[in-house]
């Protein structure tokens, strides 16, 4: 192995300007013509970016007190319901929740319209107690007048992804958007050779406390995502084939930009967010430098019967394939289409890059590193 | 000669003219039905592709507009906000026509509506909603 660098050195070269910063995609298209090791010589730090729908998400809200003072109990912002089961004043909205009967219009909406600056109807009940005597308020809140807008997303930046089909004779709406009868199209979503955890597959400098572009602010890892799986397989590269580890992700949606949080809706599934994440890869070593070098071609995943999951995996393709509007299934051309936005996700890339080239945005080494896991549990029906 | 693609809209009250017949054999319009819904007593739509010097074309149209048929190229028909769009590509998986594709390189959405057949499956496909379809 060559020489080593520590992220440490990395932050003083980035502090005095002479740090090399690459987005993944540059440095996989540099890997077709260099070595992990000249690559672990000349490069510092690598930035990714993903910008794809990620359901698991949500924003606690401190809505500040009113005068007489209350417990808010049930309540709703521009009539969707957010949690309030936790103190007094605090709440949580997810992304996901909709304001019944109108199913296209959710919590996502309602955070996007938060983070834009706009007005939102807040309406609450409680029973009334002695110390928080008020019992009803119907009143406006914007970014500028609550004491916090905190994101937290319990799974997003999901490492890999399944493709999406569908077998049968009728079309599917799903979170992998509408599939099209008969192996119609397919569709995928990760940004590929650009996507975080693709890029540092065995999470050697990414785990708790890592710093990062976090829907257009910085946030950081609070935490592993839920559903957290480093028991899938991993192919000749290094990468884990199929849907495997997550991050649960924080951030001051005060200072996000809808550029990078946009609500959206599924037909006939519902309302889902996409979330714009981008993280820092320090090129510490020789290993590091291949990972980061990772090209669609080396990064496979599952084909999935989402008409009917009893099929089970179908097959198995590459991005290179994937992205190329086009893969082959069983001998059948299947056209290709990706839910998750490359474009943005080279924005996020190419923005985080200049913030650390400019010296703004220094590396962290994680307070710790995520545990290995064996798999997941499945809910049992036991009664 | 270019190839156009038009929507058009037959007021409820036809005259039970002939009018994709005329333009083939009056006006010598190559035709190609795209896409047809036509139910008596009710406004109907045509897509159709038609094919003819641009005179010829002219005149066809002018014959169509006398008959009260409405006829306006497709891309003035279904319209989508290119400044909102986040350049996902959900709606790229349902267009089988191949008018909404994505761009290799810039990773865009690139939509060309010569190509459109009006299925009105983007419609519902897009997650934020940017497409429409104005039928009158």
């Amino acid at each position: 192995m060559g020489k080593k660098k520590s992220v440490e050195e990395i932050n003083e070269k980035i502090r005095s300007g002479r740090a090399v910063v690459l987005t993944a995609e540059q440095v996989a298209a540099m890997g077709r013509e260099s070595t992990p090791a000249r690559i672990a010589e000349k490069v510092d730090v690598v930035t990714t970016g993903t910008f794809g729908p990620m359901c698991s998400s949500g924003m606690f809200i401190n809505f500040g007190h009113t005068d007489p003072p209350m417990r808010m109990e049930r309540l709703t912002l521009n009539n969707v319901p957010v949690f309030g089961g936790i103190a007094a004043v605090d709440a949580y909205i997810g992304a996901t929740e909709t304001a019944l009967p109108h199913d296209q219009y959710g919590g996502a909406h309602v955070i996007e319209e938060l983070i834009a600056g706009k007005d939102v109807l807040l309406q609450a009940t409680a029973k009334g107690t002695d110390c928080y005597p008020r019992t009803e308020i119907r009143t406006l809140i914007n970014r500028e007048r609550v004491n916090e807008m905190i994101m937290f997303n319990p799974r997003n930046a999901y490492q890999n992804y399944n493709v999406a089909v569908n077998s049968t004779s009728k079309m599917k709406y799903t979170y992998m958007g509408t599939l099209l009868p008969s192996f119609g199209n397919a569709t995928f979503s990760t940004s590929g050779e650009l996507s975080p955890l693709l890029n540092d597959p065995e999470m050697r400098t990414i785990g708790i406390g890592t710093r990062i572009f976090f829907g257009g602010a910085t946030g950081y890892v609070a935490w592993h995502g839920t559903q957290f799986n480093t028991g899938k397989p991993v192919n000749e590269h290094g990468v884990p084939v199929g849907n495997s580890a997550t991050l649960a992700l924080i951030g001051n949606a005060k200072e996000m930009d809808t550029r990078f949080i946009k609500a959206a809706y599924f037909e006939k599934y519902g309302v889902s967010i996409f979330v714009g994440v981008g993280i820092p890869i320090p090129v510490l070593d020789e290993d590091m430098a291949r990972r980061v070098m990772i090209r669609n071609s080396q990064i496979e995943t599952n084909v999935i019967d989402y008409g009917n999951p009893a099929n089970g995996v179908l097959g198995r393709t590459d991005y290179q394939s994937l992205f190329s509007g086009e893969i082959t299934l069983s001998g059948k051309k299947i056209r290709t289409a990706p839910l998750s936005s490359v474009k943005v996700a080279r924005e996020i890339a190419s923005i985080l890059r200049e913030e650390i080239v400019a010296g703004r945005f220094i590396l962290t080494e994680p307070v710790e590193l995520f545990r290995k896991t064996a798999g997941l549990n499945s809910l049992q029906i036991r009664l | 000669m270019k190839s156009r693609r038009f929507v058009l809209t037959f007021p409820p009250e036809a005259t039970g003219e002939p009018i994709t017949y005329n333009l083939i054999r009056k006006f010598d319009i190559m035709v190609n039905i795209v896409k047809a819904d036509v139910t008596p007593g009710q406004v109907g739509h045509l897509v159709m592709e038609m094919t003819a010097p641009s005179k010829v074309l002219k005149e066809g149209m002018d014959y169509m507009k006398r008959q009260n048929v409405e006829c306006v190229p497709i891309d003035r028909k279904i319209t989508y906000s290119e400044d909102l769009c986040i350049h996902c590509g959900a709606c790229s998986a349902v267009c089988f026509a191949g008018a909404l594709t994505m761009n290799r390189s810039t990773a865009e959405l690139v939509f060309e509506p010569e190509k459109c057949v009006m299925c009105e499956l983007c419609l519902t496909a897009c997650p934020l909603k940017l497409f429409s379809i104005d039928l009158g």
